[in-house]
């Protein structure tokens, strides 16, 4: 039973951190060039406009939930099985999320570096 | 790519990398939180080690944010990734530690999927409002 929970909270990690990356990605480009806007605006614009894009404040909420669900993941798993698998199905959410939420083109390229860095995350936990 | 965007890049794997070995390093010395009573997690902060950790890891959090609004999240994640790498060859060359072979192979495995998406490019969605602007930037730099 006690997998059965270590598992179930690596599932709510890998969803509440995709969400929140990609929630983080979606305000980003809607803010626009961070770099730029500081030079012609300022760093208090730039920081008032990141604050102020509702997505962004939901991506902080959905890493929120990621970080507790991790906690609660620990007391009932390992660290050595859930933080892993969490980050490393975390890559390959990611890059599912991102095509379809974000259209982002994920070619070839990019699906073999989701793929070789989940593995490689994977195997330097074991 | 300008050298700016290769800074803020590497800023997300080095302040990632010091910020999780520096919380590690400070609840080993705060002694471990017992699920039932997290009120410890607040005390621990208070410990130097915890507290210099948060503050990489808010830096980390920064050049992360500030990334995505000019990268794929595709991009930069794996990107981010060279932050194990690092915190390995740390623990190999600064401490000594015996690496063993599957964790060697985890690193070529990490630094091959980095070297995949660096060598494309950096932005590949399509919005409405900043594509445009996005993608001229990108063919100039």
């Amino acid at each position: 039973m006690r997998d059965f929970y270590a598992w179930v909270a690596v599932g709510l990690i890998v969803f509440a951190s995709t969400a929140g990356d990609v929630l983080l990605s979606y305000s980003m480009k809607k803010v626009g060039d961070v770099g730029e806007l500081w030079k012609r605006r300022g760093l208090l614009h730039v920081i008032g406009r990141i604050l102020s894009t509702p997505t962004f404040l939901l991506a902080i909420a959905g890493f929120a939930v990621a970080f507790y669900s991790l906690l609660f993941g620990l007391s009932w798993g390992d660290l050595s099985l859930v933080a892993p698998a969490s980050a490393s199905l975390t890559f390959v959410a990611n890059a599912v999320a991102a095509r379809i939420f974000l259209h982002e083109r994920v070619g070839r390229r990019r699906w073999a570096a989701a793929l070789l860095v989940a593995g490689g995350v994977m195997l330097m936990a074991l | 790519m300008t050298f700016r965007k290769y800074l803020v890049l590497a800023g997300i794997t080095v302040f990632s990398a010091t910020g999780d070995s520096l919380l590690a390093r400070g609840m080993k010395v705060a002694g471990s939180v017992s699920p039932h009573d997290l009120s410890g997690l607040i005390f621990s902060i208070l410990n130097p080690w915890v507290a210099a950790g948060i503050l990489f890891l808010l830096a980390f959090f920064a050049s992360y944010t500030s990334a995505l609004s000019w990268a794929d999240l595709t991009y930069v994640l794996p990107a981010s990734s060279l932050g194990y790498v690092l915190v390995a060859l740390v623990g190999r060359f600064v401490f000594l530690e015996q690496i063993p072979f599957t964790r060697w192979l985890g690193i070529a495995m990490i630094t091959a999927g980095v070297g995949f998406v660096a060598a494309g490019p950096s932005v590949t969605a399509r919005h409405p409002h900043d594509s445009e602007q996005a993608i001229s930037q990108e063919a100039r730099s």
